[in-house]
Order: C-alpha cells, then sequence, then structure tokens
C-alpha cells in the first residue's frame, strides 16, 4: 500500500497556501468597481418600524444606494426558508414565521438588519448608516425562554410564540415503567446558549451581469449547492442556472456557516440593483448579533432504573429556544437531531421525550457543531452519572450493566433509530485504562492534601452522522435529500481530477479525498486534485455539516471510481483483447487473469482519450459520477473522561485530563481525525467551562465581544489524550462513520461531570465559571 | 473610526503645545485602549498625538533606591528589564501578566496610568508601592492621582513622564484574571516598603485604591491570614456578567493572602 | 499623510489616510491578504504581525505608528521550499485546520520562541499564545509544533 493511501498521517497539501498567507478567503476578493454593503441593524429586541428616513444617507458622500426590505419585496424577493417542516404531537404543522432577508414591518431581535447602504468606500458606507433614521414603536420583547409561551405575541397568528409542540416515543410504556421503578434520578437543567465564532467572519462579494442576467456570488458557505437552491427556489433572486455560488476558502463554520442569511441575500441582489460588484464582510460585533446561535435548552428528564440498577424508561421534557425566527435548519435541531439520540448506548426500554419549541426576540437559533446532539449526550451522560452517584454504583459499572451488547446490533432503540454497529464496553474500558481509574483516589488526595477538590467524569456519548438516508430524511420533513455527489474525471495523461459536493472549511478534503481516490484507482496521491465549493464547477452536492463529508461524500467517489475501473476494464479488455470479465484491476494495473497481459491505469487513461477503433458500445473518455445516498445514518461512538481540580477558594475549574477514546469505524488519516477531535473537545470545553451567550432582560446581547463573550484560549486548555477504537459502518464502503462532532458532544457532559464530582453536588449550571463554582462551595 | 489629523512630534514641548493648540485632541500612547476606542467610535478626537517619537520618554533606570521607569516604555520591556527584575521582581512580574503578548509589545505603563481603567495592573503597583508620578508640570504622589473610574488627577493636556518606584525591601502581585479579557477582575500588589507594608488593590473598585484595614492589620508583618479578616468594604466594588462585587471582595482576600504568603516566602 | 514603511523588505512610500489601521494597508494598500481581520476588539490577533521585532496585532496600529517601521507578514516568512521552521513545523503537526488563525499564529509564535531564549515548555506556550484565538484546532497541535520548532530555530 502506497505511504499517502487509506489509513495514512498524510501531511495536508492544502496547508501550503495557509502558511504561506495565499489562502483565498472571501473578504480577501475583490472586484473592480466595487462598492461596499453596510447593514443597517436594529437597536431594540422588538420594535415596528413606523418610518425609515434615509435621506440624509443618500446624500451623504459616496453613496451609491439606501435599500429597505420594502425595496426588496418590491422587486419580488421572498422570505429565507426553513428546509425541514416539523409537525406538533397533534398533527399540525409547525408555525413558520415570515423572515424578510431586511426587516419591513417590525424588527425582532437586536441586530436585526432592516436597510442596507451600499457606497463607494466602507467608511462612507458606514458613515451614511449612521445617518438612516428610524422612527421606532418599541414593543415588549420576549426574551426569557422560560417565560416565552406567556409572553406577548412575537409573530401574527402564532399562539404562546409555540412553533411546534412535537414528541417522540411511548409514553405509557414510559409511565408504566417509572410506576414500577426502584429508583428515579430526576434533573433540571439548561443547555447554555453559544455563539459559534468562527474566526473568520461571514462575507459576500457579488457580481451580476446585466448581458446575461448571471449572478456570482462568493460566500463564506458550507455548502454552496443549497444556497443557490435556496436564493433561486425560495428566494427569487435568480434561476438556478443563471447563479453560481462559490465559496472560495472558508474559515471554519462549525454549522453557522450552512444558512442562507440576510446579508448574503441582500449583497447579492444589491449587485443586480446598484449594477455593481458588491461586498459584504461583517465585523465580530456583527457577528455576535446575527449569526445563528446554538443550544439553548430548559430541560427536565427523569431516568427509572430498577433495584440492580437496569435502566427502565427516561422522560425527557424540554423547551428549545429558536430565537426570533426559524434558520435553515432550525427545527430539525431539537427535534431529529436530538430526541432520536436519547437512548444514548444503553438499552433503556422505553423513552418519551418532548420537545416545544419557541420564539423568542433573540437572534436566530440552529445547528452548531454537534446540533441536537450535544444536547441530547448531555441529558443521557448527566443523568447517568447522577443515577450512579444516587444508587452508589460506580458510575463505569452502571454504564457497563446497561450497554447495547456487541451480539445486539443492529439494535433498534425506542427512538425511531437503527445502530449498525458499536462495542461501546471496548471504549470505556480503553479510556479507564488511559486515565488510570484505579489512581484516581490516590490523585484526589493529593489535590486535597493542597486544598484543592479534584473529580472525574464520563460521558459515553453516542451520535447519529452521516446525515442522511434521502427517503428516511424527507419522510421525517427534510426539504432536500441528503445525499452526495461525486466526481472522478480521469485525464487523458492520467492525472485524476476529483469534484466532490462535498466542501472543506476546514476538514481537509484536499488531502483525505485525494487519499481515498488515490488508494482506490492505484494513481499517485500527487496526481489526484479536488476541487469542491464552486457551484459553476460541479455537481449538485449538499455541502458539510452533521459529520457527513467522508461517509457520504467520501462514498460517492469510491462508487464514481468503482465506474471509473468498471470502465478501465471495458477499455483494456478490448486492447488486450479479452473479455471484460477477465481483467482483475489492482494497485493501478489491469491484468488479464492468468495471463502476462497487462496495461497501466495511466495506459488505460490515454487509450480511452485516443479510441483507436474502439468497438461502436465502448465509449471515448474515462469521467464517471456518482450520487450516493446513505442507507443509514452512521453511529460513531465513545467514552470520554475529564478530570479537573477546583480551587474551592477562587472557584477556579481546571481540566486537568481529557481522554477521549472515540469508535469512528474505519480511518482515511488518522491526523487529521486527530484534529478533529480536539477541536471538537476544545468547543466542548468551552461550552462546559467558559461560553455562554446571554442576553439581558432587556434584549441586548451582553456578550457581544470577545471582551465579555469567553473563547477558549491556549492557556484554558491541556493537551489531550486521544484515542481509537474501531467498528467499521457496516453500511458504507469505507466503513467510516465521521469524527467532526464527536468531542463537541461527549465535551460538555464528561467535563460537568467531573465538575459535578469535584463539588459534591447533584447539578450545576454551565458554563462552570469561578463565581457559579464558587458560590456553589458556599452554598453546600 | 472618525477622521482626525494624526501628529509625530519630536519633543516634549512640541507634543505638550499640539494637545494645547486642539482641545479635542488626544495622546497616543501604545494605543492599546485607545485603538479599539476609536474603532468603536466611542472617541472622536480632532487630533492625535503620538508620542511614540518623543525623546526621552521611553527607558528604564534604576538608582540606589529609585527605579525610574519613562511613560512610554513597553510592557514586555519592563518585565523583560534585568533592572527591573532586580530591584523590583513584582513589578517585573506584574508587567508579563498583563494582556497578552502583543499587548504587552505594544501597551506602556504611562499610557495604563493616564486611563486608568478599573481593572488595570499597573495601578496596583503604583499605589502600594507609593510611586511617584512624574509629568510635564509637576510629580504626583500615587495616592493623590486615582481619583475614580478612569478619572485622574492629571490636568487637560497633562503629560506624563516617567514614574518613580521606590525599591521596597519586598514586593509580591497576584492576579485574578478576566477569563475573556484578561484585565483583572482582582489584583493584589504587596509592598514592603519603609515602615510598613503597602496593599494595592486594582479591579474591584471604580480605581485602584489601598486597602489601608489591611495595611494595619498587619502591622508590618507579611502575615496572610490578616487577609481573611480585615475590613474590606465591596459596596461599592464593580459587578458585571463574570463577578459580582461579593465574589470580587472574596477575590480580593484570596489574592492578598497569596501575594503575603508570596512576600513571606 | 504619507507612509513610508518596509513590508517584507519591500520599502513603500503610501499615501493613506490618518485613520488608516496598519492591517487595512497590509491587506489594501499592499494587497497582502494574509493577513486576517477576525475581531473588532483587538482580541483575537489573527492580525498579528511582526513589526520592529515585535508581534503586534496590526488592527491595534494606526498607519502613523508605522512610520518608517519595519514590518513582517506571513508572506514574508518564507516560500515553499525555503520555509521558515515554524512554517513546516505548522504543517508537519497539523496544527492548522481552517487556516484563517494561522498567520497571525505562525508570526505570535516565533516571536514567542525568540523571546523564550531557550526556555519554553507546554505552559510558557499556551501563556504566550494567549493572544491568538483559534477555534478549529483546540491549540493541542499548535503547541506542539511551537515546540517542534523552537528547537529548530
Amino acid at each position: 500500500m502506497s505511504d499517502q493511501g487509506i489509513g495514512q498521517r498524510v501531511k495536508r497539501r492544502e496547508d501550503v497556501r495557509f502558511i504561506t498567507g495565499k489562502g483565498r478567503y472571501t473578504d480577501d476578493i475583490n472586484l473592480p468597481g466595487q462598492a461596499y454593503a453596510v447593514f443597517v441593524r436594529s437597536p431594540h429586541p422588538r420594535a415596528r418600524i413606523k418610518t425609515i428616513d434615509a435621506s440624509a444617507a443618500r446624500k451623504a458622500p459616496g453613496v451609491v444606494g439606501v435599500f429597505t426590505g420594502k425595496d426588496l419585496a418590491a422587486d419580488g424577493i421572498g422570505a429565507l426558508p426553513c428546509g425541514w417542516l416539523v409537525k406538533s404531537k397533534d398533527g399540525s404543522d409547525m408555525k413558520v414565521p415570515p423572515r424578510p432577508p431586511l426587516a419591513i414591518e417590525t424588527v425582532n431581535f437586536v441586530g436585526e438588519p432592516y436597510a442596507v447602504v451600499i457606497a463607494e468606500t466602507l467608511g462612507q458606507a458606514r458613515a451614511a448608516a449612521a445617518l438612516v433614521e428610524t422612527d421606532f414603536e418599541e414593543l415588549e420583547p420576549v426574551v426569557s425562554l422560560a417565560e416565552a409561551t406567556a409572553g406577548p405575541q412575537i409573530h401574527e397568528g402564532i399562539e404562546a410564540n409555540r412553533c411546534y409542540d412535537w414528541e417522540l416515543g411511548d409514553q405509557a410504556a414510559v409511565d408504566a415503567a417509572f410506576a414500577k421503578a426502584a429508583h428515579v434520578t430526576k434533573l433540571e437543567f439548561a443547555n447554555n446558549r453559544l455563539i459559534p465564532n468562527a474566526i473568520e467572519p461571514r462575507a459576500a462579494v457579488a457580481t451580476y451581469s446585466a448581458p446575461t442576467e448571471e449572478f456570482t456570488l462568493y460566500t463564506t458557505s458550507q455548502n454552496p449547492h443549497l444556497e443557490r437552491l435556496i436564493l433561486a427556489a425560495f428566494v427569487n433572486l435568480a434561476p438556478e442556472h443563471k447563479l453560481r455560488v462559490i465559496s472560495p476558502d472558508v474559515g471554519g463554520g462549525f454549522g453557522s456557516k450552512i444558512f442562507v442569511y440576510p446579508e448574503e441575500t441582500a449583497a447579492a441582489w444589491a449587485a443586480r440593483r446598484t449594477n455593481r460588484p458588491v461586498k459584504w464582510t461583517a465585523d465580530r460585533s456583527e457577528a455576535f448579533l446575527s449569526d445563528a446561535h446554538g443550544r439553548d435548552h430548559l430541560t427536565t428528564a427523569e431516568l427509572a432504573l430498577d433495584a440492580a440498577g437496569t435502566f427502565l424508561a427516561m422522560r425527557v421534557r424540554t423547551r428549545a429556544n429558536l430565537g426570533a425566527y426559524l434558520s435553515t435548519f432550525a427545527s430539525s435541531v431539537p427535534t431529529y437531531l436530538y430526541g432520536t439520540l436519547l437512548a444514548g448506548q444503553y438499552r433503556t426500554p422505553a423513552i418519551h421525550v418532548e420537545v416545544e419549541a419557541v420564539f423568542t426576540n433573540t437572534a436566530p437559533v440552529d445547528a452548531y457543531r454537534g446540533a441536537g446532539r450535544p444536547e441530547a449526550t448531555y441529558v443521557v451522560e448527566r443523568l447517568v452519572e447522577t443515577a450512579a452517584r444516587e444508587t452508589g454504583v460506580d458510575p463505569a459499572e452502571l454504564r457497563r450493566r446497561n450497554f447495547i451488547q456487541p451480539d445486539q446490533f443492529p439494535y433498534e432503540t425506542p427512538v425511531a433509530l437503527v445502530y449498525d454497529t458499536g462495542d461501546y464496553q471496548a471504549s470505556l474500558e480503553k479510556a479507564l485504562k488511559q486515565i488510570d481509574y484505579a489512581g484516581f483516589p490516590a490523585r484526589r488526595k493529593v489535590s486535597e492534601a493542597a486544598g484543592k477538590r479534584r473529580g472525574l467524569g464520563f460521558s459515553c456519548y453516542i451520535e447519529a452522522c452521516g446525515l442522511a438516508p434521502s427517503q428516511l430524511a424527507i419522510q421525517l420533513g427534510a426539504g432536500v435529500g441528503l445525499y452526495e455527489s461525486g466526481e472522478v474525471r480521469v485525464n487523458p495523461t492520467g492525472s485524476v481530477t476529483v469534484f466532490t459536493g462535498s466542501h472543506s472549511h476546514g476538514q481537509g478534503h484536499e488531502t483525505t479525498f485525494a487519499q481515498i481516490v488515490s488508494d482506490k484507482l492505484g494513481v499517485p496521491f500527487e496526481s489526484v486534485e479536488v476541487v469542491h465549493g464552486d457551484t459553476g464547477r460541479l455537481e449538485f452536492g449538499l455541502g458539510t455539516y452533521g459529520s457527513r463529508s467522508v461517509a457520504v461524500g467520501g462514498s460517492a467517489l469510491i462508487k464514481a471510481s468503482d465506474k471509473i475501473i468498471a470502465k478501465g476494464k471495458r477499455i483494456a479488455a478490448h486492447m488486450l483483447e479479452s473479455a471484460p470479465d477477465d481483467v482483475d484491476f489492482d494497485e493501478g494495473v489491469f491484468a488479464v487473469r492468468k495471463t502476462n497481459k497487462s496495461l497501466t491505469f495511466g495506459e488505460v487513461a490515454f487509450a480511452a482519450y485516443v479510441p483507436a477503433n474502439f468497438p461502436e458500445d465502448l465509449e471515448p473518455g474515462l469521467s464517471e459520477k456518482s450520487f450516493y445516498d446513505p442507507k443509514n445514518f452512521t453511529f460513531p461512538a465513545g467514552c470520554h473522561i475529564a478530570e479537573v481540580e477546583v480551587d474551592p477558594e477562587t472557584g477556579v475549574v481546571v481540566l486537568v485530563r481529557f481522554v477521549a477514546v472515540d469508535d469512528f469505524g474505519e480511518v482515511i488519516n488518522p491526523m487529521i481525525v486527530e484534529g478533529q477531535v480536539h477541536g471538537g473537545i476544545a468547543q466542548g470545553v468551552g461550552q462546559a467551562l467558559l461560553e455562554h451567550g446571554i442576553y439581558d432582560e432587556s434584549g441586548q446581547l451582553v456578550t457581544g465581544s470577545f471582551m465579555d463573550y469567553c473563547m477558549p484560549r491556549a492557556d484554558d486548555l491541556p493537551s489531550f489524550e486521544v484515542d481509537t477504537t474501531v467498528t467499521p459502518c457496516t453500511h458504507n464502503p469505507l466503513g467510516v462513520k465521521g469524527c467532526g462532532e464527536a468531542g463537541a458532544i461527549g465535551a460538555p457532559a464528561a467535563v460537568m461531570n467531573a465538575v459535578t464530582d469535584a463539588l459534591r453536588v447533584k447539578d450545576l449550571a454551565m458554563p462552570a465559571s469561578p463565581e457559579r463554582v464558587w458560590r456553589a462551595l458556599q452554598a453546600a | 473610526m472618525n477622521g482626525f489629523d494624526y501628529h509625530r512630534p519630536e519633543t516634549l514641548e512640541a507634543a505638550v503645545a499640539a494637545r494645547a493648540g486642539a482641545p479635542d485632541s488626544a495622546y497616543l500612547a501604545g494605543g492599546m485602549t485607545l485603538i479599539p476606542t476609536l474603532k468603536q467610535g466611542l472617541a472622536e478626537p480632532s487630533d492625535v498625538i503620538d508620542l511614540a517619537a518623543v525623546a526621552g520618554l521611553a527607558g528604564i533606570g534604576l538608582e540606589v533606591d529609585r527605579l525610574t521607569i519613562g511613560a512610554m516604555t513597553r510592557h514586555a520591556d519592563v518585565a523583560a528589564s534585568a533592572e527591573v527584575q532586580r530591584a523590583i521582581p513584582a513589578l517585573a512580574y506584574l508587567a508579563s501578566e498583563i494582556g497578552d503578548a502583543q499587548v504587552r509589545n505594544r501597551g506602556t505603563l504611562g499610557g495604563s496610568l493616564a486611563n486608568s481603567d478599573p481593572a488595570a495592573d499597573y495601578p496596583a503597583a503604583v499605589i502600594a508601592l507609593g510611586a511617584r508620578i512624574v509629568t510635564d508640570r509637576r510629580t504626583m504622589a500615587a495616592d493623590d492621582y486615582f481619583k475614580g473610574l478612569f478619572e485622574t488627577a492629571l490636568e487637560p493636556g497633562e503629560l506624563i513622564r516617567a514614574v518613580e518606584f521606590p525599591v521596597p525591601r519586598r514586593a509580591a502581585y497576584r492576579k485574578f484574571r478576566h477569563p475573556a479579557s484578561r484585565y483583572a477582575v482582582a489584583g493584589v500588589f504587596v509592598a514592603e516598603i519603609g515602615e510598613g507594608i503597602r496593599v494595592g488593590v486594582t479591579g474591584a473598585g471604580p480605581c485602584a485604591f489601598r486597602w489601608t484595614a489591611l495595611e494595619t492589620a498587619l502591622a508590618g508583618k507579611p502575615a496572610p491570614a490578616a487577609a481573611e479578616t480585615a475590613p474590606l468594604d465591596f459596596r461599592r466594588f464593580n459587578a458585571d456578567l463574570h463577578a459580582s462585587a461579593e465574589y470580587r471582595a472574596q477575590l480580593v482576600r484570596v489574592m492578598a493572602r497569596r501575594a503575603l504568603a508570596n512576600l513571606a516566602a | 499623510m504619507k507612509l513610508s514603511l518596509t513590508v517584507n523588505e519591500t520599502a513603500h512610500e503610501l499615501e493613506v489616510a490618518p485613520n488608516a489601521l496598519l492591517v487595512e494597508i497590509i491587506r489594501g494598500d499592499l494587497g497582502l491578504t494574509g493577513t486576517h481581520v477576525g475581531c473588532d476588539t483587538s482580541q483575537c490577533g489573527a492580525c498579528t504581525v511582526e513589526m520592529d521585532g515585535r508581534a503586534v496585532k496590526s488592527c491595534t496600529v494606526l498607519a502613523g505608528q508605522a512610520q518608517d517601521a519595519r514590518v513582517t507578514t506571513i508572506e514574508g516568512l518564507g516560500a515553499p521550499g525555503n520555509l521558515h521552521p515554524m512554517q513546516t513545523a505548522f504543517q508537519a503537526h497539523h496544527a492548522l485546520q481552517c487556516g484563517f488563525c494561522t498567520p497571525g499564529m505562525i508570526i505570535s509564535a516565533i516571536d514567542l520562541v525568540k523571546r523564550a531564549d531557550g526556555r519554553l515548555d507546554e505552559a510558557a506556550v499556551r501563556e504566550g499564545l494567549a493572544g491568538n484565538l483559534c477555534r478549529c484546532t483546540g491549540y493541542h497541535n499548535i503547541v506542539e509544533a511551537v515546540l517542534a520548532a523552537a528547537g529548530q530555530m
């Protein structure tokens, strides 16, 4: 096998441009004659727009135009849609408030854009934006999630601000199980609102060619085709074939760049309206206000156990904050990506979950790294750890007693998923060994002798990744299929250009996907180029989120490569005067079985484009496409263990160690996988210890900059200890499961289990900030 | 950012004259606070007078019992200075704990003191050491300098030239860092100097202050336990997202105790 | 106003606005887009460049403050085939993912190693890089890369 094939720690080829400053991000792109957009944003969480007086702004130096929501509407620009229809338990459809790209009659969160200024320079646009005079009638906002249904009605026709009231599972079976339980563990907690904060802020550069009526939109998107589809089919910006969306290098996304936002939409429209290229780049302050936030749940959860510690049933009631409007995939996050994961790694026979999703006058909430699964893991793993403490059973042992066993797969959970494979105890035992679980009491004594508290916590998480089997997803309300496309184009000289509908914004696809195709076709790694992120160059694609890229996008490339090999065999058979069925392909060589006749991949490629006397039924060329639609979700799972030390005098929690043993199935590039785990853990630890998006009672975002929103820095974290176990996914050709979100999913519960262990308290709200910890110790 | 005229005088006199000639002008030292403030539109000076080229404002001088640091001396240079490390190692340590590396590479002692951010580090040392602030027109005692939130005894246009730190027998600084901004939520500088031990506190109140009740309780002896019981009125302490006044008071006690323990060690 | 400065060994004479920021000059006037802007409150460090031998946040330096300065950006460090050891170490240790914070991180890391005078351990690297936010890597591999490069600088 080549040293750059599947399973090898191949250095990333994209790094060369990034470490030399040659990356090309959206804000690096400047088009001749471009003007600059600055948005005018609501200072109020809820207000009626009475009048907008832009006359002074229009007269300001350099101003090309000032446009409001009415201008977009008059030009036929429609509302931004939500792509997943969720039904309430009574069968009714979720309530969808219209979300015009620029607010027209009311503004519903601080930072919502309602006008845009286009000017010759950024400075002129900023200055003019400050001159837009708006007369607002302030309305009482709904800020508190707990009181959202009792507050004033935000959107016309949406009673109690309730988008839907959804349920999953067998309520009667759960009630019956609780009635006979020997022990019930109950927790009530919040899952704190997070602000994604990819270090590259969102940006757009749009240009419109009047003669051809074609748009080109460069933007920071994780899924340019989806952006094009929505802008064409729902927003009515342009027909799909007249709109090219390009995501060049994108500086991180973590979910926040999946969505179609007002700013990119309005900037593109303004390019046509002003007949000028238009550029917009978010300030960090704007990003805080207007990027979709993550999490924000209030949950009551109960676990019923019998006397032997066997889980009998789980009951979960969650209120999820959607913010002011439904962002692109917001509705699916607290339902199909959350409720379905509540079985965790356990044989809990009955589960019932109810989710009431509500609107508030805050920024829209949508998928952020993990999306629903961190929230589910937090529920399950906080419950299990607490149950262990309450019943006096070692938390590792309680988990062992309840794990789904390797011989029980495929395993159908009571919340609508069928796990294909796994070995949960294997990950647990490996993690226990790594952390030296037996040595923990001694380590705790050392800490206590120094006046500190020490705690250890587990999180045995599962996630559903590889989104998603289209038929199932569409049945459950998805507005699109969730397959992925891939094209393998063999060039006449034998080099290969690979096109994927998946998108890389840090994941390293240009390397990983080249490894896959190089390995499969036996061509040198250096001869395989990976192209992504441009609707003008690629088949339709669904982009990158939900840890899906290799499992779905990589599988499409395997399928396309299989077609290349099949076609290659026909060409080789013709050239070697044999039958295709007698030709084997291995390590880049086509060989006729039981003969010494063979051709290299390069010879076949060349012949494909120089087809001397090909028979009629053999087309020239060697280029194949595939749309891979997964048969099931994949189910990465693992065991994370956090060990913390707490300074009781200051309340500071130091994460001393973090062990992660994950089962991602087969691994294409272990170096990249480890990096994905590290990053996920950092975001999960951030949620547990540092990060919190907070609106004050008046609806202002008070954590609106890095001065107040606490991002994990290098000295907030330890080095991580990561390892893997492997049960290959049973239903995709690579046996892979996905690794991008595991850290963010597993870490919060592990850290909070460790913190509560150290403090010897039942529960503590995230983030476990120093004052909160100190107060908990004062109260204890 | 609003427009302004930029000046780069090379003498103290020219700087002071430029400032006097434009009532809405502002001095620019390292810019670590002023520039973010300009970017947010929270300050709109007509003229910015950069002090970087003014001769004689940067540098460190050590006499037997006095360390003089020029106003334009950058935090990184104070932290790395052999003189400071020899005379007042706690001051070098304090400088090494300010903000982050890039901030320390630009930020200056004079800028920090002129701004008097309630959460800045230097004021704790200036107060505890009883430093003297030398301006273009007078010399002020530290105890007379800090007046309130972002408020000092500096008159309009008055320019800090240097700070003279008496060399203490020993000193120590402990800081509880704001988790997001890295400013001091509470910082306590203790110095054994002259007749007793002086205690300077930053981060907790509207501006840095001496914790005289603790100084009295110590009576010249570095007794860490005194920090747990000395009277401390936190009713007017700062309170924000990350720390209530009550919690800040706790942190002041803990940082003071740890600084005193370090002093005694 | 007129501004003379040297960037990556090339001298420039520019006409700039007094309120222009160094990062705007680097990205805009000079077209060196390797230096990035990740925030507006001088916290994230993505814009870090070396100015007169020190790592500084170029979003918090006014044009005039860079008068006669010698500035090195990521583009001036090294090119493929002739990379700075820190650049090489970042690739070798997978110390970057999306790459957006990377130029500032590399400049800061070099400054850190230079100042450390051979006394760097993990804790010192973590503290020394606290002025640079990375959202992708969890810093684990960045710390490894900096320690590895420190031995080769």
